[in-house]
């Protein structure tokens, strides 16, 4: 039982109307991981979220999830099944107690014993203090944490949070982060999408999805080492002019500035003596050195449209 | 079906319910303030009613009838006519409403007492004139006290409206008015506002089944409009006299199944909107129709076929039947069964529709 995957897709496609949300997309999860999802807004990981919990039916390609096929299988997947909307999902005009009452109810938690359950899940999420206040009347960071009781209130085991900390301050959101690991390391697969490279830097492994289409697919250690091409740092006097030389530069596949200095993200075969070089030619004078490949790279190299380098185009055969 | 999140459901629409302040006041205000507006607007005295008199008697009497006529303010005596056909020529033209005729015989007929000593001519196609006809009917005519009469004193006679439609018709008509005014809006809104406040992802992600929560969103209006019936009925009976001749018990169970039928058209109604806004478009849509064909504001005799047929389709039709028959006929449910088995129908349909179109996804 353990080998078997927790979330299994094949060619999972989806198509709304002329647009391909999700293209061809085959995923493996295995159990206790947290697994992340990163990619830019309307890249697809919504309604990839959305048809693994069976809230909508896949234009082709199969998927199993917890043993159950889906869709024709999905009430029964519902019982082990949390899935963490994107938007806050909780009636704001009940309480909290109200609202964690109501989910246990509508998941069949019996009578017995729900008292002990409703003080633990408030303990532990902090909302005691919280219990009698209306659930609109919270803070992000709140609500988020009432979600989530709410989502684990059956203990599922299989967690689908939709950018959990989109509305939430970084504090919060290390707190909601030390909440999922809790949760893993209690045996609970995750499956989180994110648009935070700190956050996606945490998961056990990490699926990049660009445009509906799985762009890289490993721990996101792995990603790093293995970035197609490298990080270096620029250090100008005048780092506007040079952000927009570099830009047009071949072997250039992005250019940030942080702070005075320029980050850049270049083929491998760009070494940091030729970009000094050609930046000095252009009359920027620049010391060029390498740098740690980050997260930010990978997606960067991930996602980016234009080709890095000639070759093959890789728009869909 | 699980009671128990059934029950969750509707412990839960009622919580909101009750800190939802306005939508509450409104439950009992709508109510209240429609049959202050329509019944009052009916009922209240009419005063100064342009009428002309023919008074072909000419007596000392007649002159007396006519002078406390006009005393009781009721009507306006502008024209004093000589001919019929002068009163035929003022109706139709609109200057009067009613005409006080007092035929050559009218001592006669007045010591007699077998025949109306006092015809008071009215343009009935005017619900308000004829209330008033109503009562100056029973205005008192002189020297008849005491006397065994055969015939009333005064007869109406009603022009343009041989249907003759009674205003106490028109509460009647009011509760399934109101019924269908706040409960199908009410369901309206009720489905699209957890798609739009994001609950419905939620629950469709739960083991919750399209019918506990079509039921459970359901089933607190059903007492709501059961109160509201209460209300009105209270209210009627109150303030405007309106009788409940038939059994109180069948009326109720009259409305209980257009309470169904209406709050099934509106969750039916909730599926197919995308925003609140959009369903209480649609809401009102369907509500338009409804008072117009279902014999509220015209009687549905005097409606053209196709007409007819769509108010047939209507629920709002079939109410009315139902509560006019128990109401005021002192009809049972036994007469009006046709009605009950198509409110019956419509219902079935309409949440058959929804839940079928309540598949727990969201594409």
């Amino acid at each position: 039982m353990t080998s078997e995957p927790v979330i299994r897709t094949r060619g999972l496609s989806k198509r709304f109307g002329d647009t391909l949300a999700v293209d061809d997309l085959s995923l493996t999860v295995t159990r206790g991981e947290v697994y992340g999802f990163l990619g830019p807004n309307g890249s697809g990981k919504s309604t990839t979220l959305r048809m693994l919990c069976g809230l909508l039916t896949p234009s082709a390609g199969n998927i199993t999830v917890l043993g159950c096929e889906l869709p024709r299988e999905a009430e029964r997947l519902k019982r082990r099944l949390g899935y963490m909307t994107q938007s806050f999902s909780l009636y704001r005009d009940l309480t909290v107690l109200e609202n964690l009452r109501f989910l246990a109810a509508i998941h069949d938690l019996p009578a017995r014993g729900l008292g002990r359950r409703l003080h633990d899940l408030m303990s532990r999420y902090r909302l005691d203090a919280l219990r009698d206040r209306l659930a609109g009347t919270l803070s992000g960071g709140q609500k988020q944490r009432l979600a989530l009781a709410a989502t684990v209130m059956h203990t599922p085991d299989l967690l689908l949070l939709d950018e959990p900390t989109s509305a939430v301050d970084p504090q919060s959101r290390r707190d909601f982060w030390e909440a999922l690991f809790e949760l893993a390391d209690a045996g609970t697969t995750l499956l989180v999408s994110t648009h935070y490279m700190d956050e996606a830097e945490r998961c056990t492994r990490l699926a990049i999805l660009d445009q509906g289409r799985l762009a890289a697919d490993d721990s996101p250690r792995a990603l790093m080492d293995a970035l197609p091409g490298r990080a270096l740092r620029v250090e100008t006097g005048r780092p506007r002019r040079a952000h927009q030389y570099l830009a047009t530069h071949p072997g250039v596949i992005a250019v940030a500035q942080i702070g005075l200095g320029l980050r850049v993200l270049a083929t491998d075969r760009v070494t940091p003596d030729e970009l000094a070089a050609a930046l000095t030619a252009a009359g920027l004078a620049a010391r060029v050195s390498a740098d740690h490949a980050t997260l930010e790279d990978v997606f960067v190299a991930a996602t980016r449209r234009s080709p890095p380098e000639p070759g093959p185009d890789p728009t869909p055969s | 079906m699980k009671t128990h999140r059934l029950l969750a459901i509707v412990v839960k629409e009622l919580r909101q319910l009750r800190r939802d302040r306005l939508t509450f006041a409104m439950i009992i205000g709508i109510p209240v303030m429609q049959l202050m507006l329509f019944g009052y607007a009916i009922n209240l005295d009419v005063r100064g009613l342009d009428a002309a008199v023919l008074d072909q008697a000419d007596t000392a009497r007649s002159r007396e009838v006519i002078d406390g006529l006009g005393a009781s303010q009721v009507l306006d005596l502008r024209y004093h006519v000589t001919t019929p056909r002068a009163i035929d020529a003022l109706l139709r033209e609109g200057r009067i409403s009613v005409a006080v005729v007092l035929p050559r015989d009218f001592e006669t007929r007045l010591e007699r007492g077998d025949r109306a000593a006092l015809q008071l001519v009215v343009d009935g196609s005017d619900q308000v004139v004829q209330a008033a006809a109503r009562q100056l009917a029973r205005f008192p005519l002189p020297d008849t006290a005491g006397w065994t009469r055969r015939v009333a004193p005064i007869e109406v006679v009603n022009f343009y409206n041989p249907e003759r439609r009674a205003p106490v018709n028109t509460v009647p008509g009011l509760i399934g008015v109101i019924l269908t005014m706040t409960l199908v809006l009410f369901t309206a809104i009720a489905l699209v506002r957890e798609r739009e406040n994001g609950n419905l992802e939620m629950l469709i992600a739960t083991p919750v089944s399209p019918w506990e929560l079509t039921l459970g969103k359901v089933l607190p209006f059903v007492a709501i409009g059961l109160v509201q019936v209460s209300v009105v009925l209270l209210l009627g009976k109150g303030l405007f006299a309106v009788p409940v001749r038939g059994s109180l018990g069948e009326l109720y169970l009259a409305a209980l199944v257009f309470i169904l039928a209406s709050l099934a058209l509106g969750i039916f109604l909730s599926t197919l909107a995308r925003s609140q806004f959009q369903a209480m478009q649609l809401a009102f849509f369907t509500f338009l129709p409804q008072i117009m064909l279902s014999g509220f504001m015209f009687p549905y005799a005097g409606m053209p076929r196709p007409a007819q047929w769509l108010a047939e389709l209507l629920p709002l039709t079939h109410f009315l039947r139902l509560v006019r028959g128990i109401m005021l006929r002192d009809a049972g449910l036994a007469d009006l069964w046709p009605s009950l088995a198509a409110l019956g129908v419509f219902t079935g349909l309409m949440l058959g529709l929804t839940v079928s179109r309540l598949r727990k996804r969201l594409d």
